[in-house]
């Protein structure tokens, strides 16, 4: 009986040490990429479509897409990162920060010259610091900041819409009158977020760099952007839910206030199209206005997710060659395209985007963005290029953030940003 | 006499699946008894359990000892990188830094501000927890230990929060808390104002406290349960032939008698206090503003939120944390010792 049983032990570890040496043998003559991805709404379903025809064309490279949550992405993936152990390709938005582990793809690319000639402008914010000419990714998304209107709220309203040029402070008080007469909770809603602060202190005229390129956050333009947010904090036009209701570096956005039609204004951007593409629909209209202008610039803040090839792969020609196929024009066209994307490539943006399958409402917001992209500031493109930028964004939430929640003074709040933002660097630099 | 009776047969199918499962550890198992027997032979049958808890020790070193050694070892090193050998010898320049104060009563003046404010709050936090704790879960212990209805349910009832994941906790009550949530949907029904109970700092302390204790009061409410269970029950007929008032019960037996419970769930309850961090950073984030942020959660924020991980300093507070769980897990175990002595 005991022997039987042995027997049939050994017969079933045989057969799966087997199983398993076929399959593996099968395998090896594949190589596997891993990507890292995050979606903001439906790209990843899109990417996922494109990855099987390059599977389809390419049977000796499989690719694997880890969906992963964004968190994952700005706390996570650095870490792993740093300890070697990161994926192949990740879908990244702290270009700066991400960087030092990215892989120079020139030695693989078969024609470096169109990545140049179309994410030229892009590609500094995706080289390590001091590197003048690596390729290390492009851009997935070319992000606007910029607010959304709830264009019903206002008919309701009886009140006009501002038109372009509008200031910053008109609109505060225009959304708030709207508010108070259509019983809306929420006149102005912003993102806790640097993007979408510095899209007001750059309209004010914030500086944010030295005349060496170093960082001087706290000028006379900062700070009328920061007191403009604390005002309107008191006066009702923005509520403490968003930026005084967490603390530290937390992110918080109003996307399902604005859906419920609960906010007139929302300072957002252009990522948030594909989304509220589908879940307002024709609930109310929902319209992209110009960015509000202030004494420095009307603009907003340039962003996006770039997808970066890193540099510990073990097959710099495997993540090459998917990384071309989804840089090449048709394949990312189809990308932006069914994403609603801002395009992140000159060649597509040029020739213009025929978003099929959008909305009129998305179509005109995405026209309302990508319109936006030559009216950034410098000071803005500067910002958003400087690798330790989350350094400064984080800062201000934390320190803005206290001060709208009563933790002391703007005073207070300026000279701790400074401290914080001198005392991360200097360790950076360690 | 348990000796003596019949084993009863196995069942002729599952003993054929036991030893077919059996079967691969079986022929290990005859290998390791050889050198064993060898070895018990040569450092004597009682040294042979440090043989056994030798493995135990290793994983204990591997995953408690060693990343100790390692977080010190931060905490005496700076800059960005993840690796001690990328990392700089900096001495006691992280605590220097965390313990630049003007004066401790005032995290203002702090150089590090937010690591003081989450003492300050875990301080606070934990002292109105604990004490509330204790004494719900002594009351709930109590009535539960009476021979009242439902007394089964009650129990289960009182339990079934603890076997909750913190983060479902914290979802549950951010849904009743928030702006449109349940609790606010019933007061502006009832013709009330809408509180914004996680927007002003004194609500969101509250309510961290009281999300606490209702997610945790049932393990506590458990040990105090079955220490009252343990109280002869002659004690209390002999009081009730001397026709003793029930609060004069509670304060002579009952409360004596479950004291060293009641030091265990101290204990217990104030390194959880002080080692908060999921619940209260699902529902509050640590806002309004800093109001609500624990050491813990500035640990996290300082190590792996900001762009440039503070490893060396998360690290140091880390330390600092680790001393005072310290302290209060020696009190524990004076504790136990005291009760063990009793």
């Amino acid at each position: 009986m005991h022997s039987k049983h042995w027997i049939s032990a050994l017969a079933l570890t045989a057969g799966l040490a087997m199983g398993g040496f076929v399959a593996s043998d099968s395998a090896q003559a594949q190589t596997t990429v891993r990507i890292a991805w995050y979606s903001d709404g439906n790209e990843g379903e899109v990417l996922t479509d494109l990855l099987k025809r390059f599977e389809a064309q390419n049977k000796d490279i499989k690719v694997v897409l880890d969906q992963v949550p964004y968190k994952a992405i700005t706390e996570n993936l650095p870490v792993q990162l740093a300890s070697g152990q990161g994926p192949d390709i990740a879908r990244v938005v702290d270009l700066g920060g991400v960087a030092r582990y990215a892989l120079d793809l020139r030695p693989h690319l078969k024609d470096a010259a169109y990545w140049e000639k179309n994410f030229g402008p892009f590609l500094p914010w995706m080289r390590p610091e001091g590197d003048a000419k690596a390729i290390t990714g492009f851009m997935t998304q070319l992000t606007v900041s910029g607010p959304f209107v709830n264009k019903t709220l206002f008919e309701q309203a009886g009140i006009a819409l501002p038109g372009p040029k509008t200031s910053w402070e008109e609109w505060g008080k225009t959304v708030k009158e709207v508010a108070a007469k259509v019983q809306a909770p929420f006149p102005l809603a912003m993102d806790r977020s640097g993007h979408r602060f510095f899209s007001v202190a750059i309209s004010e005229g914030a500086k944010v760099f030295d005349a060496k390129g170093e960082p001087a956050v706290i000028d006379d333009g900062f700070k009328r952007g920061a007191k403009l947010v604390y005002d309107w904090h008191n006066a009702g036009v923005m509520k403490k839910e968003l930026w005084g209701s967490v603390s530290g570096t937390a992110y918080r956005g109003a996307n399902d206030e604005f859906k419920n039609a609960q906010v007139v204004m929302y300072q957002s951007g252009s990522w948030q199209i594909a989304q509220f593409d589908k879940t307002v629909g024709d609930a109310f209209d929902w319209i992209a206005v110009p960015a509000p202008c202030g004494a420095g610039a009307c603009s907003g803040m340039p962003g996006g997710a770039g997808l970066v090839a890193i540099k510990t792969t073990k097959s710099p020609e495997a993540v090459a060659k998917v990384m071309e196929y989804l840089a090449s024009e048709p394949v990312l066209s189809e990308f932006y395209a069914r994403s609603l994307f801002v395009p992140g490539h000159l060649g597509i943006a040029a020739k213009g985007l025929d978003y099929q399958g959008a909305s009129p409402h998305a179509k005109a917001a995405l026209k309302v963005f990508s319109d936006q992209v030559a009216q950034l500031s410098p000071v803005a493109y500067q910002l958003q290029g400087y690798t330790s930028n989350r350094v400064i964004f984080n800062a201000v939430i934390s320190r803005l953030g206290q001060a709208i929640s009563g933790e002391g003074s703007l005073d207070e709040a300026y000279k701790r940003i400074e401290s914080d933002i001198a005392q991360q660097i200097a360790e950076r630099k360690k | 006499m348990a000796s003596d009776a019949p084993i009863p047969a196995a069942q002729p199918e599952r003993a054929g699946a036991a030893s077919l499962l059996a079967a691969p550890l079986a022929l290990p198992m005859r290998l390791i008894d050889w050198p064993m027997q060898g070895l018990q032979r040569l450092i004597g049958e009682r040294r042979m359990a440090y043989v056994f808890l030798l493995p135990n020790l290793g994983f204990f070193s591997l995953f408690v000892f060693l990343p100790l050694v390692i977080n010190f070892i931060f905490s005496v090193t700076g800059g960005a990188g993840l690796f001690p050998s990328e990392r700089p010898y900096v001495g006691a320049q992280q605590y220097a830094y965390l313990f630049d104060c003007g004066s401790f009563l005032d995290a203002s003046s702090c150089r590090e501000d937010h690591f003081w404010r989450g003492v300050a709050n875990t301080a606070r936090f934990t002292i109105f927890q604990v004490t509330a704790m204790v004494l719900f879960s002594l009351l709930t212990a109590v009535v539960l230990n009476m021979k009242i209805r439902a007394r089964g349910f009650f129990r289960a009832v009182y339990f079934f929060p603890v076997l909750l994941s913190p983060v479902v906790v914290a979802l549950t009550w951010k849904w009743i808390l928030q702006r449109d949530g349940l609790l606010n949907a019933a007061i502006t029904s009832l013709g009330g104002e809408r509180i914004l109970f996680l927007v002003d700092p004194s609500w969101a302390m509250f309510w961290v406290v009281f999300v606490s204790i209702w997610a945790h009061m049932g393990f506590y409410t458990l040990i105090l349960l079955a220490g009252l269970q343990a109280i002869p029950a002659d004690l209390y007929e002999a009081a009730e032939m001397d026709a003793t008032p029930r609060w004069r019960v509670f304060w002579r037996i009952t409360l004596p008698l479950l004291w060293p419970n009641m030091i265990v769930v101290i204990v217990l309850a104030l390194i959880r206090g002080v080692q908060t961090f999921d619940e209260v950073f699902v529902l509050t984030g640590g806002g309004p503003g800093t109001a609500t942020l624990m050491v813990v959660h500035y640990i996290y924020e300082t190590a792996f939120a900001n762009q440039v991980q503070n490893f060396g300093l998360a690290a140091a507070a880390s330390v600092v944390l680790g001393v005072v769980l310290f302290a209060l897990t020696l009190l524990q175990l004076a504790a136990s010792r005291r009760k063990g002595a009793a």
